[in-house]
């Protein structure tokens, strides 16, 4: 524990905004993939256990994407669509089986493709670590704010990620597919008499959370080292962001994302090897004070 | 279908003060002659791999049948219980390696500390409503997997715990040879299923059920289903650290692998494999994954794609485990044999 070190971060204006810019990085990355999970959840009533590996299938799609055409943008693309088709086939073959069986089934399915993506992944890509590079586009000199280092990727990476939250958040809300997602999570067989087919909202769904996991892999790809099984502890840290956020709210794993990120940021500097026991020890508190989560309703 | 149905079904009232001594008995020989047997076996074929094979099942049967104590007869789906697996280790491990106790002394030591541990993690987790007692539980177990990995002067790193665990002899055993370490691993076995089994057939075993079949009404005619879940968490977590003591053992060392959550699944698949509705599944499923285990490892290396396949064909194929199938076969062979019976 360095309280020295941290006290000495928090009187530097340098330090905090580097920490805090790393920290919405971390939060940022983490949103994307539990936002899915919590869209997920919200409307399958499935946790999906296997989220990390899309996260890891988008860094690897990104990965060959860019080294095929060279172009940060159609990494973008290939990472989130490739996850998105990977996510749709998962579903309407073997997660569709498991809807309202018991959640040790759920599991166990889940579990199973854990292990069959990080071994395809070591089979395809090679067991080895890997990276991406810096695209060249944001090979740029650094943004100096207040003195701290802001890198122009880190721009990007936020102005995306509020961006889909937005999206998200006003599809969901006033468009007329956001209100049968929602009226689907609400009363998927009454949803189903009207008419709407409800197997196909339950892949787009599906199909979209996988998607936002691979873009988030897609945009770590140029600042984290890619390797088969990167994604579990994402889907660790993105599950602690719905536990405090409380499931199924965007606007909860935002918050929750963010608050994460930063608590990881400055936490390395106070208790360099304490950080993970940190981030447990945030939703322990949380737990305690709050069981169903800061913004979530009573599941019961 | 669940055991305390298959009770009712057949007719048979859930035993009495009398019939469960009797019933005590039973398994009380059933485990002599289980640990005869087991003991028997290094005489009759001098097989080092299945010495080596059998101390593996008590580590991973004790591990994976405190696991079935929750999943199956309480309905508490921990997907981190391998955590109390490594804990066991570590704490033996380190408790031997630091201070010189006697192996006795560690062990009740060991157990102590999985037991704090237990109560500490569980009065947080047991409240919690199924999809999130499994990931909290989850998320408990990386907590002490990163605290393994980044306390380093204590427990090694990723290194894990070396320079082997000292075994001063006591009481006549000496667990630094083969053989008296495969007895007593059978022995810690034999005890630990036993005592199980009696927990899971006692009355304390028959609220487990009832919380498992419907907690509601379990807490209407009084029972305090969080103060049942704590018990029962604590319990299960301080089995499980003696499989990590076992281990410990075995392998001369700890690793961090031991408190990784893949453990955790594989204790959750065995108990899937062998069947959550009897006793003995888990202990059938533990033998099974193990072998499945060693031929996977022996021809591949992609043993990820191997165990995922198989368990696909389980969860999604056969939709229950492989004891589930024995006891249905039975009940039905019961079933004609008593129509049979009533018909002439």
């Amino acid at each position: 524990m360095d309280f020295d070190a941290l006290t000495g971060c928090l009187v530097s204006s340098a330090c905090i905004v580097t920490q805090t810019t790393s920290g919405l990085i971390i939060g940022m990355l983490l949103f994307l993939v539990a936002v899915g999970l919590t869209l997920i959840f919200g409307v399958l009533k499935i946790v999906n256990f296997s989220h990390g590996a899309f996260y890891m299938f988008g860094a690897y799609f990104a990965l060959s994407g860019y080294q095929l055409t060279g172009s940060f943008i159609v990494a973008l693309l290939c990472g989130s669509l490739g996850a998105a088709a990977i996510g749709l086939i998962f579903e309407r073959f073997f997660i569709s089986r498991v809807y309202g069986r018991d959640v040790l089934m759920q599991l166990l399915v889940c579990y199973a493709f854990v292990l069959i993506f990080d071994d395809a992944v070591k089979l395809i890509w090679g067991p080895e670590f890997k990276s991406m590079g810096m695209p060249a586009a944001f090979q740029v000199p650094p943004l100096f704010i207040a003195g701290g280092v802001v890198p122009p990727f880190y721009l990007l990476l936020v102005a995306v990620a509020l961006a889909v939250a937005a999206l998200l958040g006003l599809g969901l809300a006033r468009t007329r597919l956001g209100k049968v997602i929602r009226a689907a999570a609400h009363n998927p067989a009454m949803v189903s008499a009207l008419g709407v087919n409800t197997a196909l909202i339950y892949g787009a769904v599906f199909a979209l959370g996988c998607a936002l996991a691979g873009l988030a892999g897609a945009l770590a790809a140029p600042v984290r080292s890619l390797t088969p099984g990167m994604g579990f502890s994402v889907l660790i840290e993105s599950f602690i962001v719905t536990v405090i956020g409380g499931m199924g709210s965007i606007l909860g794993a935002l918050i929750g994302a963010l608050l994460l990120g930063l608590v990881r940021s400055f936490g390395s500097i106070g208790f360099p090897l304490f950080t993970d026991g940190l981030m447990y020890l945030f939703m322990v508190i949380v737990l305690v004070a709050r069981p169903t989560g800061l913004f979530g309703k009573d599941l019961a | 279908m669940s055991e305390l149905q298959a009770d009712r079904s057949s007719g048979r009232v859930v035993a009495g003060a009398g019939q469960r001594r009797s019933a005590a008995g039973a398994d009380l020989l059933i485990a002599a002659i289980g640990f005869a047997v087991l003991v028997s076996l290094p005489f009759l074929f001098s097989s080092k791999a299945l010495v080596d094979f059998v101390i593996r099942c008590a580590a991973y049967g004790l591990f994976a049948t405190s696991l079935n104590l929750l999943v199956g007869y309480t309905g508490l789906i921990s997907f981190g219980h391998g955590m109390f697996f490594g804990l066991g280790a570590y704490s033996f491990g380190l408790l031997m390696q630091r201070t010189g106790l006697s192996i006795p002394a560690a062990f009740v030591l060991t157990l102590l500390i999985s037991a704090v541990a237990g109560l500490v993690i569980g009065a947080i987790c047991v409240r919690l409503k199924e999809i999130y007692f499994a990931f909290v539980t989850l998320a408990f177990q990386m907590l002490i997997h990163s605290v393994i990995l980044s306390w380093q002067p204590l427990t090694g790193g990723d290194q894990g715990l070396r320079g082997g665990i000292p075994r001063p002899v006591f009481l006549g055993i000496d667990l630094g040879n083969q053989l008296h370490l495969y007895i007593a691993s059978c022995a810690l076995l034999v005890v630990g299923l036993l005592l199980m089994r009696q927990i899971a057939q006692s009355p304390f075993g028959y609220t487990l059920r009832m919380v498992r079949d419907n907690a509601t009404r379990a807490s209407f005619i009084g029972i305090n289903v969080w103060r049942v879940k704590l018990a029962v968490f604590v319990l299960a977590g301080m089995f499980a650290s003696v499989g990590g003591v076992i281990m410990s053992l075995f392998v001369s060392g700890a690793y961090p692998e031991f408190a990784y959550w893949t453990i955790s699944g594989e204790g959750i698949f065995i108990n899937m494999l062998g069947g959550v509705t009897t006793f003995i599944g888990p202990m059938v499923g533990t033998v099974l994954l193990l072998i499945l285990n060693d031929t996977a490892t022996r021809l591949t290396e992609h043993y990820g794609i191997i165990l995922g396949v198989v368990i696909l064909f389980f969860a999604l194929g056969l939709r229950k485990g492989l004891m589930d199938f024995v006891v249905e076969w039975y009940a039905e062979r019961r079933d004609k044999a008593s129509t049979r019976e009533t018909s002439t």
